[in-house]
């Protein structure tokens, strides 16, 4: 079974060369931790910066240079700054090549929820819905199962939907899975987890075709 | 040239009313207005509309606005980081309309810009979309969202011209440039203000025909929210 870090590290390996890339807050902001140094890649937060860098030296903070998760970073050789629409016509124009984020649930027909629990949580959808309504590449990144143990890859949503029909892949503590015509088609199983063990913590329909790999994380 | 300038705050914000709708440029709190709302603050107007990304933390940005008891309705797109506005949202004391951060901006944008409306698909087949005209383009399903109509628009600039040219520095840019022109009076706050002719033309981000009051503010604060560093 993988830990967040491990999730991270096996969705680095979905980044490409040449690739701009928008990540979520949790795992999805370790991702850039794990890419393969050998490849050009350029990240993208949503609140106005390309060629975002890791965290500022302590004592070189700089309060006008934040991440979408109000995180003091530092900008790369080659970084740009710019406005908030400039920003979303970066991903509604899909100029944006792959979208990592989280997810409370997700639906075997690609639906997403990520952003309310019912009179619980207010917090909002931020850039959430454009993202998902727009990118072609979506990663989602989450543990396989709620605190309470149940499932959160369904048949149906059962929290407000972020967005329909988008997911694409999926990365767990237990599995690699893409979304098809019919369910979750499992990939990838993680270190020392089994086909069943998968079969058990997913609602919604599991497609199982022939051996399924373990991951190379 | 026309000249933009007023003596301080107040003046810059003469007009303000109880009821108004106003913008207010920052991202978390990152290129917020302080000086503006600080002088909300003390004016005490009541009633009123805040279009703003985020709604501050407990008691700085526009938490204290939210303390104080003047907002009636906030339109954001995220405000996970106040307890006061949970609070007061989810015992219906205030209104609450959540939009996408991108249809935000551009709702922005087009007020600014004079377009009434625009179609988009964030929100597609969400609480989002709602009451709201469904088409399809090229086999996908968009949303009309309409043009924000404020009263005031209160942005936040590096430096700015007595032209009311303005230059942003950093990702305190965020939503600033697209408030500005898209209400009735955009009134700029900027940490320097220079003579005419001492900014660049082509450096310039935000051309002063998009505002109508400038003033240097004072005493930033530009709190951190979340002081994140690593080690050398």
């Amino acid at each position: 079974m993988l830990d967040k870090n491990g999730i991270a590290k096996r969705i680095a390996q979905e980044v490409e060369d040449g690739y701009y890339v928008n990540l979520g807050i949790g795992i999805p902001t370790l991702v850039a931790n794990y890419v393969r140094e050998d490849i050009s890649v350029e990240f993208q937060s949503e609140n106005g910066i390309l060629g975002m860098g890791p965290f500022p030296f302590e004592g070189e903070e700089d309060a006008d240079l934040i991440n979408a998760g109000k995180q003091t970073i530092t900008a790369l050789p080659g970084a740009s700054y710019f406005d908030s629409a400039t920003s979303f016509a970066m991903i509604r124009g899909k100029h944006v090549d792959l979208t990592i984020l989280g997810a409370m649930e997700v639906a075997e027909n690609g639906d997403i929820a990520n952003w309310k629990i019912p009179g619980k949580m207010v917090k909002g959808m931020g850039g959430a819905m454009d993202l998902v309504a727009s990118a072609e590449n979506i990663i989602v990144a989450m543990m396989h199962t709620n605190r309470a143990g149940e499932s959160k890859l369904l048949k149906k949503c059962s929290l407000p939907l972020t967005g329909v029909g988008c997911v694409k892949k999926i990365v767990t503590n237990l599995a690699v899975l893409e979304v098809v015509e019919g369910g979750f088609l499992l990939l990838e199983r993680a270190p020392g987890v089994t086909v069943d063990e998968i079969k058990t913590a997913t609602e919604g329909n599991l497609i199982i075709k022939g051996e399924v790999i373990e991951m190379n994380v | 040239m026309i000249r933009k300038t007023v003596a301080n705050v107040t003046d810059a914000l003469a007009g303000v009313k109880d009821g108004m709708t106003f913008m207010l440029g920052g991202f978390g709190l990152c290129g917020i207005p302080e000086n503006a709302i600080s002088e909300l603050v003390k004016l005490g107007v009541k009633d009123i509309t805040c279009i703003s990304n985020n709604a501050g933390v407990d008691d700085f940005g526009l938490g204290l606005l939210l303390q104080q008891h003047q907002i009636k309705k906030m339109i954001s797109s995220y405000v996970g980081e106040n307890d006061e506005f949970e609070r007061q949202m989810l015992s219906g004391e205030l209104e609450v309309e959540l939009t996408p951060q991108g249809t935000l901006a551009e709702k922005c944008r087009a007020a600014q810009a004079g377009f009434p409306a625009f179609f988009t698909p964030a929100g597609y087949g969400t609480e989002v979309a709602e009451g709201k005209e469904v088409r399809e383009f090229d086999g996908k399903m968009y949303i009309l969202e309409e043009a924000f109509k404020a009263d005031f628009a209160f942005v936040k600039a590096w430096k700015g011209d007595v032209a009311g040219n303005l230059i942003f520095k950093g990702t305190a840019r965020n939503f600033n440039p697209c408030m500005c022109g898209a209400a009735k009076i955009t009134v700029a706050e900027v940490e320097e203000l220079v003579p005419e002719g001492e900014l660049d033309p082509n450096q310039i981000h935000i051309p002063g025909i998009f505002v109508q009051r400038i003033f240097e503010g004072k005493d930033y604060e530009k709190r951190i929210e979340q002081r994140t560093v690593r080690q050398k």
